[in-house]
């Protein structure tokens, strides 16, 4: 299977004309297309450093942009666009406006790992696509995903008690993502299940909504636990809003001309 | 390296980390987990005050605080119920327990993190290689293994088409599992076979499944419903076309997930498939004569009833 490369040609500026002549030759259909010029000046040089901050994209700068995790990638097969190698590109070299192109599906990694098993260099691929989909929504320009929303309440509750309850789960993302709670897919499995059990599970199912699954003894390690997310959350702001990195200098002819 | 004859005997009384889908959606597996181990003679004492292992949400979030979650069922199966085996049959559990293995190992800011957590949480922090975690399938081969399963069932799972179906946690990534890949009677992270070799020792035809380790898209399964079906439907119909009658899982997550997105392929792209799906341990339970409701096979999402009568397994 071929490495999928996204080109940086832009779709838009590749221009064919099925008759053109140009003083006198004649340019006509595609083996004359045209490129337009376009120049890139807007990068944005912290970006491999912004990404570097959020939790699992740490790894990014080992890259050597071998493919093979777009090659091995499980939503790159199902929808082309979706091209961790290109991205990691993106990132390394600065080029935002590039990567905010394909803003709206990065949060869509599934977490298959293929990338991660496959990668000569443990990049971790898996971890730069979580921290791009952070990066995304802090920096404004992503709404917060489906799956953010779902992992935020899966998070909150195991935070909270210690552990999950499926339905608590499965209930609250319904309500917070605004969908209906009867959905006919979800309806005809709770029928079909409801026909088969016992009226003891029904009262089982019931007593879990009253008392929750909990670990016990947990009230500590809560605490220990929002103690560190606050800690880092902050370190994270601080990289968000600062400038070039401390240890940065200006070449000595860029220095001298200043 | 623990050798096999040490393996039979240490998994025979082993700490058993259940996690939060087997207490839910998952129950079938776990009550067919313990019905098997008595019937089996194999041991399992629930670690005490478990907790959520972080599933495939909290490293979201942040991957450390999945590691400490992790380290801390560790940590409560090492000192508080003296173990050094954890067994979990949950694919997501056993993947997250493997992982914080190898970052307390390799990575020292992990390391710094759980010891820093552990401490303000009031617990002993767990050392690296103080217990082997393993899956309900390493269980069941190290200690009853493949003889002791034809002995025990007398093939009674055959005429029974069977596709193997292990998932992405089962397998990747390969470096939080250094004990697969090691050649002859290791499993393989590319084409795993330890459930295949369990349920044809008990009498079943597994059929040439090409996507044993494929994706189902759990981790979004209701985030990300359209790509999960997509992905689920793909499974499915392999798994028909290469003739299976039943899908084999170990995995809570991937099972009620082929289940529902079964469900919802059908209502939302009129796809229809009627593959089933069951937990190994049910069917191993079933090879061995306990009874179907006490395998919790009618609380399964796809209904395998009809199908075990018709294979006289009940």
């Amino acid at each position: 299977m071929p490495i999928h490369e996204k080109s940086l040609i832009r779709p838009e500026n590749i221009k064919t004309h099925d008759k053109l002549v140009i003083e006198g030759v004649d340019v006509s259909g595609h083996w004359s297309t045209f490129i337009e010029p376009r120049v890139v000046t807007d990068y944005n040089e912290q970006l491999e450093d912004e990404i570097s901050a959020f939790p699992g994209g740490d790894k990014i700068h080992r890259c050597f942009q071998c493919g093979s995790c777009t090659n091995a990638c499980t939503i790159n097969a199902i929808e082309p666009r979706f091209n961790p190698r290109y991205w990691i590109y993106l990132i390394r070299t600065g080029m935002e406006q590039e990567l905010l192109r394909d803003k709206d599906i990065i949060w869509q990694c599934i977490s298959c790992h293929k990338c991660t098993h496959i990668c000569p260099r443990d990049v971790e691929p898996e971890g730069v696509m979580k921290a791009t989909a952070l990066w995304l929504e802090a920096k404004g320009h992503a709404p917060k995903s489906p799956s953010h929303i779902f992992d935020d309440e899966f998070s909150r509750q195991v935070i909270e008690r210690g552990k999950i309850e499926d339905t608590e789960v499965l209930h609250k993302f319904l309500v917070k993502t605004k969908q209906p709670l009867m959905q006919d897919w979800l309806t005809a499995i709770a029928w079909g299940i409801a026909k088969r059990l016992p009226v003891k599970w029904g009262i089982k199912m019931g007593f879990a909504q009253i008392f929750k699954p909990k670990t016990r003894g947990w009230a500590k390690a809560r605490a220990a636990i929002e103690d560190y997310i606050h800690e880092e959350d902050d370190k994270r702001k601080q990289v968000l809003a600062g400038g070039p990195k401390q240890d940065q200098k200006l070449h000595p002819k860029l220095e001298a001309a200043e | 390296m623990v050798d096999v004859t040490d393996k039979a005997q240490k998994y025979r009384s082993v700490a058993y980390y259940s996690g939060c889908a087997l207490e839910g959606s998952g129950n079938g597996y776990d009550v067919s987990t313990r019905a098997i181990a008595k019937e089996l003679g194999l041991a399992l004492k629930d670690v005490t005050n478990w907790n959520c292992c972080g599933a495939m949400e909290v490293k979201n979030i942040d991957p450390k605080i999945q590691t400490y979650l992790s380290s801390r069922v560790l940590s409560n199966a090492v000192h508080l119920d003296g173990a050094d085996v954890v067994m979990a049959p949950c694919n997501g559990c056993y993947h997250n327990l493997k992982k914080a293995e190898y970052e307390l190992t390799h990575d020292p800011k992990a390391k710094e993190v759980v010891d820093k957590l552990s401490t303000k949480a009031g617990h002993e922090t767990y050392q690296a290689g103080q217990a082997e975690t393993i899956h309900a399938l390493d269980w069941i081969k190290a200690t009853i293994g493949e003889e002791g399963l034809r002995q025990r069932t007398k093939g009674r799972l055959a005429g029974l088409k069977v596709a193997n179906y292990y998932g992405c946690m089962y397998v990747r990534p390969r470096h939080i599992f250094p004990e697969k890949d090691k050649g002859a009677g290791s499993e393989s992270t590319s084409k795993p076979h330890f459930m295949d070799d369990l349920l044809a020792a008990a009498g079943a035809e597994n059929v040439d499944f090409p996507l044993k380790t494929a994706c189902c898209g759990g981790a979004h399964t209701l985030s990300d419903a359209d790509t999960s079906t997509k992905l689920v439907l793909n499974i499915l119909q392999a798994a028909e076309a290469s003739g299976a009658e039943v899908i084999a899982t170990e995995c809570p997550t991937c099972h009620t997930g082929l289940e529902m997105h079964q469900v919802r392929a059908e209502k939302r792209f009129g796809k229809k498939t009627t593959v089933k799906m069951m937990y190994f341990t049910q069917l191993l339970g079933l090879a061995l004569g306990i009874g179907p409701r006490k395998l919790g096979i009618h609380t399964n999402i796809s209904d395998s009833r009809d199908l075990i009568i018709q294979k006289q397994l009940a």
